[in-house]
């Protein structure tokens, strides 16, 4: 394996040796988009924990609270949704600021149920 | 919001005057700022500077400074101390001190284990090796910064971690605290805190656009894998693959190429050939990135606890960056070797860079890189081992499936492997299976947001619906003062508080009245004893917790340098310390008026069997600024000349002084002859219409009463000084 590895480097090598400086630069260049190119897409598509607390406290909603409602929105299968959207929801749900939607979903985990049916 | 009171330097800053109304604070602007750096250059004292910032309002020059006109010089980069000593309340007098000298961009550490706490903390808890990152700490940090950079006449800029489970949030609070600059590198999370890989990139992703948001400088992780690799010089093709894959990662989400900096340390350190190594890394480095930032860092690989020795290398490190290029210099404290940073090393750090900075400015339109021959062999190896790491990561299924693998922070050159990499288990790590995909209608009503974001139907601005989010309006962030009011800065400052304001005086490393002290000494021991000897010694002094910090052997059997730390158990009142009043000097203009219109003349001879007159000639003559200067004609007797001899020559010139010198302390021979010219002008009747002066090295101005004489100087007096005491003292006599 490692001398298979190394084989395969030689022969890179060998390519890369018929490259201008310029050439190395643009192909280094190709390769770490490359590299990153799933993973920009993997990024665009989903989300955590963390991101939803973050989009919550940009709502401005206290961290402990931001921490209490996506614990909530995650056990009731609703992070996909976005815990902002869930927020929102609830908060025109029951006619409320957004800080008081956030500290009702903590108190009555109930108030999710059917938000996006 | 108010601006708040300028600082008066001569005023300690007021902690809790600081801390006061913080919930209504809000930063007064965002971003990162560079120097300001004239393309003509800068004119300082006596000198041309080809490629310096701007001078500071307020600061403090290195110590030769006062051979130039006192001129402080500031590099063009700008220049970066890292503060962190677990109480913010203390670190931010640092960063004053730090300021004064010349930094201008703070990096508050984060205290250990932060990265992997899931959420944000609040308050001012004690940290270890760091400071708990809180909305309160760094609010308190920016205001205090903000007073500071008034004070300096620059502005600066206040940095820390976007790293660990909690990236985006601390991203958020960043932006919404106007924090200027910030670690952020997914890498860094997988490799060094296991965070897992999918979460950490997911995360990243989302925390780089809100700090591009806010214009927030990012500095990357890659340094990290030539401070952990074994062999760190060896690792340079794969920290530029990590300087690579965060580059790309930052710009495709959405960052500014100029606000993307790499952090980057040459790599090897004294002994080693260090520029045959580091050189090349450096140049590949600046090729490959040209379009981004570097962030030098020294070196801490290698660092010992032996001070000179890291200074030595820093200085070396910041020739590197010389020769070719930096955006920021960042400083290491030389003692991070056998310690938390003390107050005064973030200083000499700082100095290191100034120091070279200045000794070297424009070297390169003096000098420059020869790419022909090996230098260029080797950067051209470099870069083309990058490119087949590349290329053998996508071969192994890409970037996931290469840290599974170990490819990364592997001691061995690529493509040889020593098989020590970090690999990681893209199912393991701290918040495994967190990530979830959203949903064909996922929804963050607010603004920096990264990612498939489904706004309602007419919906603009994402942060509409809820009539603008914090980014937009910082009226809506909600500020948490304390949750634990037993671990808080209140209750640290109510301990310190007799230090700081209470007027005891402890010395102090890191924290106010920790009472650290350092004594350094040579000991004709061996090594086990003089360790041994240091700890007994530091006892009898009367040190607590006496620890043994840095030994260095001179010759096996000679004896041995040693350093050993320990707390003093005392505190000294400050009203009992006396100090003797500063002398007022008169304005230049007066002195020379008053010199011309009784038309004073002195009488001047070194006394006793003393053959030392250069001090004295000093004194004296006009090129080296002595009383001549001021108009004072001066009658030179000689050297050895009797006491009795320089009253006759004032009597027979009409001199109104006589000033003698003594440099001899051997059996008080300097006071014998101080004391018998006072006692024999007195006997011969002349005493009233003479002033009498006496210098030496081991002379000082208390020493005028107990000897009888008008005045006395001691080391690094000047012509002015005599002049002004002559002066004074003809008219407190009214002879003048």
């Amino acid at each position: 394996m490692t001398q298979d590895r190394i084989e395969n480097f030689n022969q890179r090598r060998k390519e890369l040796e018929k490259l201008e400086d310029s050439e190395l630069k643009t192909r280094f260049w190709e390769l770490c988009n490359q590299v990153v190119e799933p993973i920009v897409d993997l990024a665009r598509t989903h989300t955590s924990p963390s991101i939803e607390r973050s989009v919550l406290l940009r709502m401005g909603i206290d961290s402990i609270t931001a921490h209490g409602v996506v614990d909530r929105v995650l056990e009731a299968g609703l992070l996909a949704k976005g815990a902002g959207h869930v927020v929102l929801k609830v908060s025109k749900k029951i006619n409320c600021d957004l800080r008081t939607a956030a500290a009702a979903i903590i108190e009555n985990k109930e108030i999710l149920n059917g938000l996006f049916n | 919001m108010t601006n708040p009171q300028p600082l008066d330097p001569n005023k300690k800053l007021d902690i809790e005057s600081i801390l006061e109304d913080l919930e209504h604070y809000h930063p007064r602007r965002k971003g990162w700022t560079w120097r300001e750096v004239p393309d003509e250059g800068i004119e300082m004292g006596p000198f041309h500077y080809r490629n310096m910032s701007k001078p500071l309002k307020n600061g403090i020059g290195l110590p030769a400074s006062k051979y130039f006109d006192h001129i402080d010089p500031q590099p063009s980069c700008v220049v970066t101390t890292e503060i962190a000593s677990g109480r913010f309340e203390d670190d931010i007098r640092r960063m004053r001190m730090a300021a004064w000298n010349g930094a201008d961009h703070i990096m508050v550490i984060r205290t250990t284990g932060q990265s992997h706490i899931d959420g944000l903390l609040e308050g001012t808890p004690e940290g270890v090796g760091g400071v708990p990152i809180t909305r309160k700490q760094i609010r308190a940090s920016r205001k205090a910064c903000d007073m500071i950079e008034d004070e300096v006449g620059r502005l600066i800029n206040f940095h820390s971690y976007v790293s660990g489970v909690a990236g985006p949030e601390v991203a958020v609070l960043f932006s919404e605290e106007g924090i200027n600059g910030a670690h952020q590198d997914p890498q860094y999370n997988v490799l060094y805190r296991n965070i897992n890989m999918y979460r950490s990139f997911v995360d990243a992703a989302e925390a780089k656009k809100v700090m591009a948001g806010a214009n927030i400088f990012q500095i990357d992780g890659a340094h990290n894998a030539n401070a952990t690799a074994k062999s760190g010089w060896l690792v340079m093709p794969e920290l530029m693959v990590q300087h690579g894959i965060n580059c790309a990662f930052s710009v495709a989400v959405g960052m500014d190429k100029n606000l993307i900096g790499l952090s980057t340390v040459p790599p090897d350190a004294p002994p080693a050939p260090k520029l045959w190594y580091d050189l090349p890394y450096a140049v590949a480095l600046r090729d490959l990135f040209s379009e981004f930032k570097m962030r030098a860092q020294q070196n801490t690989r290698y660092i010992e606890a032996d001070i000179e020795e890291a200074v030595r290398t820093h200085t070396i490190d910041t020739l590197i960056s010389m020769l070719t290029s930096a955006d920021i210099q960042s400083t290491i404290t030389p003692d991070e070797g056998r310690n938390v940073p003390w107050h005064y090393n973030n200083i000499r750090g700082i100095q290191t860079v100034k120091q070279t900075w200045a000794a070297l400015d424009g070297i390169k339109e003096l000098l420059s890189i020869n790419h022909q021959g090996p230098l260029g062999e080797m950067v051209r190896d470099l870069k083309i081992r990058a490119i087949a790491f590349l290329e053998e990561v996508i071969a192994t299924g890409g970037y996931f499936a290469a840290v599974e693998k170990g490819f990364f922070v592997d001691s061995a050159k690529y493509p040889e492997r020593s098989g020590d990499g970090i690999a990681r288990d893209g199912k393991g790590g701290v918040g495994a299976g967190s990530i979830i995909e959203r949903d064909p209608d996922y929804y963050a009503p607010v603004c920096d947001h990264f990612g498939e974001n489904h706004l309602p139907v007419g919906i603009e601005c994402a942060c509409d619906p809820i009539d603008g989010c914090t980014l937009c309006k910082p009226e809506k962030i909600v500020y948490i003062d304390e949750l634990d009011p037993e671990d808080s800065c209140n209750k640290r400052l109510e301990a310190t508080y007799s230090y700081r304001k209470g007027g005891k005086v402890k010395p102090e490393a890191e924290w106010a009245g920790d009472g650290t002290i350092l004594t350094q000494f040579f000991v004709p021991l061996t090594e086990d004893f003089a360790a041994a000897y240091g700890i007994e010694m530091a006892k009898k002094l009367g040190l607590v917790d006496p620890q043994v910090v840095n030994i260095e052997v001179m010759q096996p059997s000679e004896g041995c340098f040693v350093e050993v730390k320990g707390k003093i158990n005392f505190d000294i009142e400050l009203a009992s310390l006396k100090v003797a009043e500063k002398e007022i000097i008169l304005p230049e203009e007066e002195l020379r008026e008053a010199v011309k219109k009784i038309g004073l003349k002195v009488v001047a001879a070194t006394v006793g069997e003393d053959e030392h007159s250069v001090g004295l000639r000093e004194i004296l003559d006009i090129k080296h600024g002595g009383i001549e200067k001021y108009g004072v004609k001066y009658y030179y007797l000689g050297t050895s000349v009797p006491v009795s001899k320089l009253i006759d020559a004032a009597i027979e010139t009409g001199a109104q002084a006589i000033l003698i010198s003594t440099i001899i302390s051997h059996n008080d021979t300097h006071r014998i002859q101080m004391k018998k010219l006072a006692d024999l002008c007195a006997e011969r009747g002349v005493r009233d219409r003479l002033i009498l002066i006496a210098g030496g090295t081991q002379v000082n101005r208390e020493m005028a009463k107990e000897t009888g004489l008008d005045a006395t100087f001691g080391r690094g007096t000047k012509g002015i000084h005599v002049v002004n005491a002559i002066v004074k003292n003809l008219k407190s006599r009214g002879l003048l």
